[in-house]
């Protein structure tokens, strides 16, 4: 057999379209509007700049330049406007100084610094964060790993593997699958979000189902605290009782309580065949039906399992531009993402999964991938929704975790709330233009989105607490796995209990005592 | 319509056309272990243009039939057509032997003869050895007409017209039939297989056949040597500004 690499090249123009398709990058996501970001201090005034921090002087900047190289010190007008928006178009800040450091020993070096001259800073990912969390407030100081993007160590037989905090999701699982592993996480944001960023939001995304969350995947930690101090946990094994956990208090910190720097996490064998089932469901009842009983018949080979409904699909049909995958329009949509060792044993048990379901009538149709292109559509299907949410201009997203029975009566629930306001409709009258809800029922998470046309204050109004009181009644998460950030920083006490937000502001007055680490959000 | 379309579609199992092969250890072949296969690109638009002509040209058509030349794993990318709405279908067992295009196109001949077929759509290539002799040998076998590399496809009663795709724009043939054709990929956009229409093939026939049973030896005449991978691009220089970029080009001029 000859392999000619010119036809395989030509061929793949057509067939590799979904992937073009994936791999938009964020930024011309942001150009099919043209409006510019309101401030985020404009937008909301009750937010004050703690005057106790500095503001930046041209002194400062030198120290920068000393700890830096001056390619890395960017304030630069132009330069800074990536990274004081975020990606939904919804918050700005006006920093005046990005941080790009390369070492660890710079990260501590900045940040001893800035604690001492009482400099307030935010530290940036990929700034793929959906609650405003990684983009400062006010001039905070932009402190981007992205220069951090190193891979370190990997351990091909524990599967153990150390790299810097930079480096884009993606790269980390291109670079594993190489070695037959897997990162245990898989995001919609994969091509632009950092790991570092992953963890500090404990981002959950589409596998947790089968991998788990980050509390448990991540072995260790390299983390810089406000002071400078760096903690370095990286040398974990998987097994490790010698006292208090440390490294758990930074998952999921969103950092405000230091910047992680180094993450040393456990990837689990890449499974060798994966296949997808999209399916066309009649009743929100039926999309539970299904997941039991594919909990019971596609068992260990099930990764994932996420369910769309028909107002999530409309948006994304406008924003892809391709045949949607089936025919008719159904209330609810489910993919289901089955990942093994065996294709003929996992092919046999999807198949009679979905013959059994479809004769039960839970399953009204449906469609499996019969190539890699195939499967590589069909997760866009899904995966494209939270971009094309944006399709009017911005979006209000709420992730929350809500028990499985309760679930979708928060879109109900929440569509019904702004119509009765007419907020919601057809023309450029109505600032709403339509409520989405999808998520990943495996984890009993929902993304409830409200796409919008602009931002007005009667929508976040009309939103805004009746989600979270909602989400509190029905003893859910006012956030699964996006984090407070700024935009639920107020509330969280609909999820925690008084006493639990006694103790994290004690353990942030405790490594952060003057506050300087991403101020304004999360406590 | 004066003749009934009876239309063939033959369909090659190969490694997912989205994976990048590797050469096994013994440098003879691709590594096909532990690897996804699928239906050729190409044939899979084949399938899709049949299934169509057969929607728009209801009651002209007769018979659409599949075949595959493999072993027995064949058969999947049988059901796929059968899902389409194929009626009925043939796997010719070769077992896990190569079988070069002079003795696919033999094959297919007989295949042709033996149910009377008079139009043979086909992948233009299978995406494996990337050949593309099969369609033109075929026709030649056949002593048919042949419209090769289609973007378009249009049937008006016993005469076809068919737009090639060729360098630098196309260009348009037209044949009475019986013809053979071979596809190109902006002939159309394969679609997915519902589930119903996936577990109705199931119960569509599949007739295996051995090659013997249609006369045809398939002894392989090809012997290869030895695969490679074409040698490793060199990594590019970084210059600092314009003028050493401009004084590496006078250097290479």
């Amino acid at each position: 057999m000859m392999i000619n690499p010119t036809s395989r090249a030509v061929f793949g123009l057509r067939v590799n379209l979904s992937r073009c398709l994936k791999s938009i990058p964020r930024l011309p996501s942001r150009s099919y509007s043209q409006k510019v970001v309101p401030l985020t201090k404009e937008t909301y005034p009750s937010t004050v700049r703690n005057q106790a921090f500095a503001s930046l002087s041209s002194d400062d900047i030198g120290e920068f330049k000393k700890i830096l190289s001056d390619k890395n010190v960017l304030t630069d007008a132009s330069d800074l406007e990536f990274f004081n928006e975020d990606w939904m178009r919804k918050y700005r800040g006006e920093s005046k100084c990005v941080l790009k450091p390369q070492t660890t020993e710079q990260v501590s070096q900045i940040l001893k610094y800035c604690n001492e001259k009482q400099i307030a800073v935010v530290p940036q990912g990929g700034n793929t964060g959906l609650v405003g969390g990684s983009v400062p407030v006010f001039d905070e100081v932009i402190l981007s790993l992205a220069n951090m993007n190193k891979i370190r160590s990997f351990d091909n037989v524990s599967g153990i593997f150390k790299l810097d905090a930079g480096v884009i999701l993606e790269i980390a699982d291109q670079y594993l699958a190489e070695q037959g592993y897997i990162f245990p996480l898989d995001l919609g944001a994969k091509g632009s979000c950092h790991v570092g960023g992953n963890v500090a939001c404990n981002a959950g995304g589409l596998r947790l189902l089968r991998y788990g969350s980050l509390h448990g995947s991540v072995l260790g930690l390299e983390v810089v605290l406000a002071d400078g101090t760096i903690v370095d946990s990286m040398h974990s094994l998987r097994k490790d009782n010698t006292g208090y956990d440390t490294k758990q208090l930074f998952i999921g910190s969103e950092g405000t309580l230091g910047v992680i720097t180094g993450v040393s996490i456990l990837c689990p064998a890449r499974p060798k065949f994966t296949n997808i089932a999209f399916l066309g469901l009649e009743s929100y009842e039926a999309v539970q039906h299904c997941f039991t009983q594919a909990k019971n018949e596609l068992g260990e080979i099930l990764s994932a399992f996420e369910f769309m409904d028909e107002d999530s699909q409309d948006l994304a049909r406008k924003f892809i531009k391709q045949t949607h995958p089936l025919e008719e329009s159904y209330p609810f949509y489910v993919l289901i993402e089955t990942s093994g060792s065996n294709k003929e044993h996992d092919d046999a048990k999807l198949e009679t999964f979905l013959e059994s379901s479809m004769e039960n009538g839970i399953v009204c149709d449906g469609t499996v991938a019969q190539d890699e292109a195939q499967l590589k559509t069909l997760w866009y299907w899904r995966e494209g929704v939270s971009e094309a949410s944006t399709i009017g201009g911005g979006v209000y997203k709420y992730d929350v975790s809500i028990p499985l029975k309760d679930l979708y009566s928060l879109v109900e629930a929440a569509r019904e709330r702004l119509e009765e306001a007419n907020l919601i409709g057809e023309t450029d009258d109505f600032p709403v233009l339509r409520v989405i809800g999808y998520g990943h029922i495996g984890d009993g998470n929902l993304h409830l989105n409200v796409a919008v046309r602009r931002y007005t204050k009667e929508v976040e109004k009309c939103l805004e607490p009746f989600v979270y009181e909602w989400i509190s009644e029905h003893h859910g998460s006012i956030s699964a796995e996006h984090g407070l950030g700024f935009q639920k920083k107020n509330y969280i006490g609909y999820t925690k209990t008084e006493n639990e937000i006694k103790v994290i502001k004690q353990l942030k007055n405790l490594y952060d005592p003057n506050g300087i680490l991403n101020p304004y959000k999360y406590v | 319509m004066s003749t009934k379309l009876r239309i063939l579609v033959p369909v090659k199992r190969v490694i997912d056309a989205s994976l990048k092969p590797r050469i096994n250890k013994a440098q003879t072949g691709v590594e096909t272990k532990g690897v996804k296969f699928s239906i050729n690109p190409f044939d899979d638009i084949a399938v899709e243009e049949a299934a169509k002509i057969k929607a728009a040209h209801k009651g002209a058509v007769e018979k659409l039939h599949a075949v595959s030349i493999g072993g027995t794993k064949a058969q999947d990318v049988l059901r796929i057509a059968l899902a389409k709405g194929f009626d009925t279908s043939t796997l010719v067992d070769v077992g896990e032997q190569d079988v070069e295009p002079l003795q696919v196109s033999k094959i297919l001949q007989k295949v042709v003869e033996k149910d009377n077929f008079n139009l043979v759509i086909l992948g233009k290539q299978a995406i494996d050895d990337d050949s593309n002799q099969t369609g033109q040998m075929l026709a030649g076998l056949l002593n048919w007409p042949q419209a090769t590399n289609a973007s378009e496809v249009v049937i008006e009663g016993d005469s076809v017209t068919v737009t090639k795709e060729i360098d630098g724009g196309a260009e348009t043939v037209k044949a009475k039939l019986p013809l053979i054709i071979t596809t190109d990929l902006r002939l159309n956009e394969p679609k997915f297989v519902t589930l119903p229409k996936m577990m109705k093939a199931k119960k569509k026939p599949i007739e295996t056949l051995k090659p013997e049973d249609l006369g045809v030896s398939v002894e392989q005449r090809l012997k290869v040597l030895k695969l490679e991978e074409p040698p490793v691009r060199k990594a590019g220089i970084k210059v600092k500004d314009v003028d050493e970029l401009v004084a590496k080009i006078k250097e290479l001029i």
